[in-house]
């Protein structure tokens, strides 16, 4: 007992100074490098809330960028087109983009695991054929480029607080619903669901709530690419992306809460750096995939806690023996 | 308060229960007994919800459950065990029996509360009165065949059931792991006031245990009636004596 709640501290100090640390990077990073972060900020909260269903909920959301893609959708259409307040368009993308999810989930969660994905993709690639084909709306294959962006969240430096702040109060949000009832509930219904009804839990109910829940989360990253980028395109919720979003959850570590911002972060960083040097990046993402499933089948955080906290006792052991 | 009515079901051809009939009253422990493919299990799946009867009726204290799902019938107050022990194997003892108490609560789509100070005291009461609080932190994946059995009985309770259906609750235990399941469920039953209804291949527990016994056969019941007269019915001694 005593040892889990110096983790849990340990784990809350360093999250803090992982916060500070981004606080102070505009006044020392160049403006590239803040973009950069931005975009893992955003990708990081779009990967959460995807392991949130498939790491917590074994839910096989195969097809999760389309929520992100609609959040990002309805925030940018009513920016560029329409002379709502901006601060509406913002809060319309999450809400939105849980409307879908409850539309689209309630027709999932009547299958099971494959089933499940499969139908996902299929009705998810739908919204994406409507975003690609309704041109006068959408502007389909080209998007929409220079959407105007409030001025108080416009500019490099103003750009990057508002997503490092939201980003940081969704996954505290995140972390205190993984907490809650619900969230233990959840975790219950991924090792057992059979047994979850056998206990009297409506487990198709719960499955939805946590589809809609993630949808607004995927929302919010979608909004805060439109702040970002100022941009919307189709690519944003074809099915391509939502495995990229996968791998990023592989790769950081399904079971532990921060592995989908590793991933992320590592996909940004690959993406940008290695891409630049040659457009055959997912050459490299191949093989560093490769290497993790034999090596770290749980993911780069999965291993990392549990070597640490080897190297701790063994360290407190040594102490003790002193 | 249980009362199965001439309940059949198929699966394509085959007659898994085949007329099954079944009277259970408040406080009694009712055994089910038959041998292998007699349709026991199927029967229990039937009352609890996992399965859909193709005719006939299950009444419990006047309700038809036939149409209900599993989860809203264990609302209703009929919780139960699994033959293979069936648990939730990466969360802890204590989560283990929480969710289920969480569940009965009302609690489990509660978002913004730490479910870390919810519903203790309930869950270690539970706990306690089965022995396994000493165990309330071990991963239940790791608990020994014995432990998990109870564990299963454990979060069967967190529901506070009126009624408990145990399927084969000592299958694959020693002759002491058996012994010491038996005197906690006999122990639940008078302590609690549950009514049990449980399925066995030990005779010598049934006919200790049992207030009632009900005998099947080819997905059919034959009797049921105190085990003295189950014991001396012509068709149990003949269908027991003519299967062995």
């Amino acid at each position: 007992m005593e040892k889990k709640l110096n983790f849990a501290r340990s784990g809350f100090l360093w999250s803090a100074m992982l916060f500070l640390v981004l606080l102070l990077v505009p006044f020392f990073a160049a403006r590239f490098y803040v973009y950069i972060l931005g975009l893992i900020f955003a990708r990081a909260l779009l990967a959460m809330s995807l392991n949130l269903l498939v790491g917590h909920g074994g839910i096989y959301q195969f097809h999760h960028a389309v929520f992100y893609g609609v959040g990002a959708y309805t925030a940018g259409l009513i920016l560029a087109k329409t002379p709502l307040p901006a601060g509406m368009a913002l809060l319309a993308g999450p809400l939105m983009a849980a409307v879908a999810g409850l539309i689209i989930g309630l027709f999932c969660v009547r299958l099971n695991k494959l089933y499940f994905g499969m139908l996902q993709i299929s009705l998810g690639s739908l919204v994406w054929i409507i975003a690609l084909r309704w041109y006068s709306l959408t502007a389909g294959d080209d998007g929409i480029h220079g959407i105007p962006v409030p001025d108080v969240i416009s500019g490099a430096t103003p750009t990057y607080y508002f997503l490092l702040f939201v980003a940081a109060a969704c996954l505290v949000v995140m972390y205190l619903i993984l907490k809650s009832p619900f969230g233990v509930t959840l975790r219950a219904i991924r090792d057992n669901p059979q047994r979850c009804e056998a206990v009297g839990i409506n487990v198709r109910r719960h499955q939805l709530l946590a589809i809609v829940i993630a949808s607004f989360f995927a929302g919010v990253a979608g909004v805060l690419y439109v702040v970002l980028e100022g941009s919307i395109f189709p690519d944003m919720l074809f099915w391509v992306l939502s495995l990229e979003i996968f791998i990023m959850c592989l790769l950081g570590g399904w079971f532990t809460f921060f592995g989908p911002v590793v991933g992320a972060a590592i996909m940004v960083f690959l993406q940008t750096f290695v891409g630049s040097y040659t457009e055959y990046w997912t050459f490299v993402l191949g093989i560093v995939l490769i290497l993790l499933i034999f090596f770290l089948p749980e993911g780069i955080m999965g291993i990392n806690f549990r070597e640490w906290a080897r190297i701790r006792s063994r360290r407190a052991s040594a102490q003790a023996a002193d | 308060m249980l009362r199965v009515e001439n309940l059949h079901k198929a699966f394509d051809d085959f007659k898994a229960v085949n007329g099954a009939n079944l009277r259970v009253d408040r406080g009694d422990l009712v055994a089910v007994i038959g041998p292998n493919g007699a349709g026991k299990t199927t029967l229990f799946n039937l009352i609890t919800g996992h399965l859909k009867p193709s005719q006939g009726k299950i009444l419990f204290k006047g309700e038809d459950l036939s149409r209900l799902p599993a989860h809203a019938i264990c609302r209703r107050g009929i919780a139960r065990s699994f033959q293979i022990a069936n648990i939730f194997p990466r969360l802890t003892v204590f989560r283990n029996v929480q969710v289920s108490v969480l569940s009965q609560k009302n609690l489990s789509k509660t978002l913004f509360r730490p479910a870390q100070s919810l519903m203790v005291e309930e869950t270690e009461r539970i706990l306690k009165s089965v022995g396994l609080i000493e165990k309330k932190l071990d991963v239940a994946g790791s608990l020994s065949h014995g432990d998990k059995r109870t564990l299963e009985i454990a979060i069967a309770l967190g529901n506070e059931p009126e009624m408990l259906i145990l399927d084969e609750p000592t299958a694959g235990m020693s002759p002491d792991e058996t012994a010491a399941a038996m005197s906690l469920v006999t122990r639940l039953a008078r302590e609690q006031g549950l009514t049990i209804l449980f399925c066995e291949h030990d005779m010598d527990v049934v006919f200790n245990v049992a207030t009632s016994i009900m005998v099947m056969q080819h997905g059919q019941t034959i009797i049921q009636g105190t085990p003295t007269a189950v014991r001396e019915d012509p068709t149990v001694q003949e269908a027991y004596l003519g299967e062995a």
